[in-house]
């Protein structure tokens, strides 16, 4: 694609962004919040398209809205009745949170200048290929180097654990 | 063989051609969402006289007869009479998710349908990881069905969307995994290679028990997956008036009930394409017979497969009656994962041996 739709494609996307993370923190209901978080996750997931990721994509989806934001909606469900939920906006919090935002963009601000970008200096590689399914696929089950096997096994059994865990919490008596 | 490919790559050349690549997108763009709302709203009309006239048949009546032939016009005219119908606004509802949930519903209903191979070169979205893009997208309408129940602030469109919730990511898990049966079989998740793959033999054929064993897990966790019955708790109509959609009136109610439509046809097409080999016709060892079924154009082979689900699906409807709560969960839990997750081992071991 060439560069102007590119740019096109990647401001409508980050404002959608911004306004929504914006409206996600500012509104008063819970479950609003949850669903403007989704929104943003949604957009992310959009930035991925633009990259052509399409793997990485699909996984923002089914794992954020698929997974995560149901989890959220249900534990609302659970734990807050009708009237409940509604937030409280504090002073002291807005600045902590003011605090927080400027450190991130300190933190962003120095990776982008210090670090040096692979394509830099080849800007036709940029976002022009495409990971194949396969390669991702042997790399997650390979044990060479590079290849990400155990963490993929550590992981399985830290999400067994958790399993497990939970049965013990929900089961009664 | 026919291919619709010739006919898209016309119009794109044709375009490239004339204008620069920008405007030529665009008006792709629009182009392919025109088709694909339009084909999308059609096959609602569709699917809801075939629904009316199939019910019919199942119970010895004649369905709807007397708007045009065969009462073919009567889901055109319901179509209008939803669309003046008044939107009720009631007090104490989110207004905001309110109007929201039925958007998400139907637009994660479009995505998917949007990745859907209807013949060579009439396939909006073919990503290299089609199979996942499919299960990823159609889990969004989860949380708009979940936004009616809450927002609607009643019980029983809570109950409903409760009791849905639960049944919809049970299922999914069965879905996926008899997906993931074929995938492993094939060897890609790409759609338009599945499809491609399966011209010396549907992979039901190909892939012997556990292909047979995955096909019918995903009929019966697609079913679920539709809200419909035996599987339709969600909206048990004499217990919870309508589930989740019992505060929605006149297009807001129709989005939800399009969707629902769709979301079996969606459901039928990717069984058709993953298990039955999509447009491609049926292939044997005989050079003679093959000659003749590739006279046949390929849509009409996706669209004949896919009806078929459709009919298994509206047949089951009346043949079983609806399940209790616990008894559908356990069914997910208890029977369909664990066959299915034996079954992907079954499936490893047939690759090993027979490819």
């Amino acid at each position: 694609m060439s560069p102007i739709i590119n740019l096109i494609i990647f401001s409508c996307l980050g404002i959608a962004m911004l306004a929504l993370s914006i409206m996600a923190i500012t509104t008063k209901s819970l479950l609003r919040s949850a669903t403007y978080l989704l929104m943003v996750l949604l957009c992310t997931a959009g930035f991925y398209l633009l990259l052509n990721y399409h793997f990485l994509a699909a996984v923002q989806v089914s794992v954020y809205a698929g997974g995560v934001v149901i989890l959220f909606i249900f534990a609302i469900f659970l734990t807050t009745s009708k009237g409940e939920v509604l937030l409280k906006h504090q002073t002291r919090r807005y600045i902590l949170g003011l605090l927080g935002i400027v450190a991130g963009i300190g933190l962003t601000a120095f990776v982008l200048f210090k670090h040096q970008f692979l394509y830099e200096s080849n800007t036709s590689m940029v976002g022009d290929k495409e990971v194949s399914m396969s390669l991702i696929g042997q790399t997650l089950m390979g044990t060479d180097k590079y290849q990400y096997l155990l963490p993929f096994e550590v992981l399985s059994v830290l999400l067994l654990a958790c399993i497990i865990g939970g049965i013990l919490i929900a089961r009664k008596k | 063989m026919f291919h619709f490919k010739v006919v898209t790559d016309w119009i794109d050349e044709f375009l490239r051609t004339n204008l620069n690549e920008g405007w030529t997108l665009l008006i792709e763009f629009i182009l392919i969402g025109v088709a694909i709302l339009t084909v999308y709203a059609v096959l609602a009309l569709l699917l809801i006289w075939l629904e009316r006239k199939v019910c019919a048949f199942f119970q010895c009546r004649l369905g709807p007869t007397r708007v045009g032939p065969w009462g073919l016009l009567q889901s055109v005219a319901d179509m209008i009479k939803i669309l003046l119908k008044e939107i009720i606004h009631l007090n104490h509802v989110d207004p905001r998710l309110f109007r929201l949930a039925s958007f998400l519903v139907i637009i994660a209903s479009l995505c998917t349908f949007g990745a859907i191979p209807f013949d060579k070169g009439l396939h909006a979205v073919d990503f290299n990881i089609g199979v996942f893009y499919l299960l990823a997208v159609s889990s969004l309408g989860v949380v708009g069905i979940l936004l009616a129940g809450w927002s609607s602030n009643s019980k029983y469109t809570m109950i409903g969307a409760m009791r849905s919730g639960a049944q919809l990511i049970s299922y999914e898990l069965s879905c996926g995994l008899s997906l993931l049966t074929i995938v492993m079989l094939s060897g890609t998740m790409q759609l338009s290679q599945i499809v491609e793959l399966q011209a010396d033999g549907w992979f039901i054929f190909k892939g012997g028990i556990p292909a047979i064993i995955a096909f019918v897990i995903y009929l019966i966790a697609g079913h679920a997956e539709t809200n419909r019955g035996p599987f339709d708790l969600p909206e048990a109509e004499s217990e919870l008036t309508a589930g989740y959609h019992t505060e929605y009136s006149g297009i807001q109610f129709g989005f939800f009930y399009l969707a629902e439509y769709l979301n079996m046809f969606i459901i039928a097409a990717i069984a058709a394409t993953m298990f039955l080999g999509g447009w491609m016709p049926l292939h044997t060892p005989w050079e003679g017979v093959n000659t003749i079924m590739d006279y046949i154009p390929p849509v009409i082979w996706f669209f004949g497969k896919t009806f078929f689900c459709v009919f298994l699906a509206l047949w089951v409807r009346w043949a079983f009656p609806r399940l209790r709560i616990d008894q559908l969960l356990k069914l997910e839990w208890k029977i369909l994962m664990p066959i299915g997750l034996v079954n992907i081992l079954l499936m490893a071991l047939w690759v090993l041996i027979f490819n």
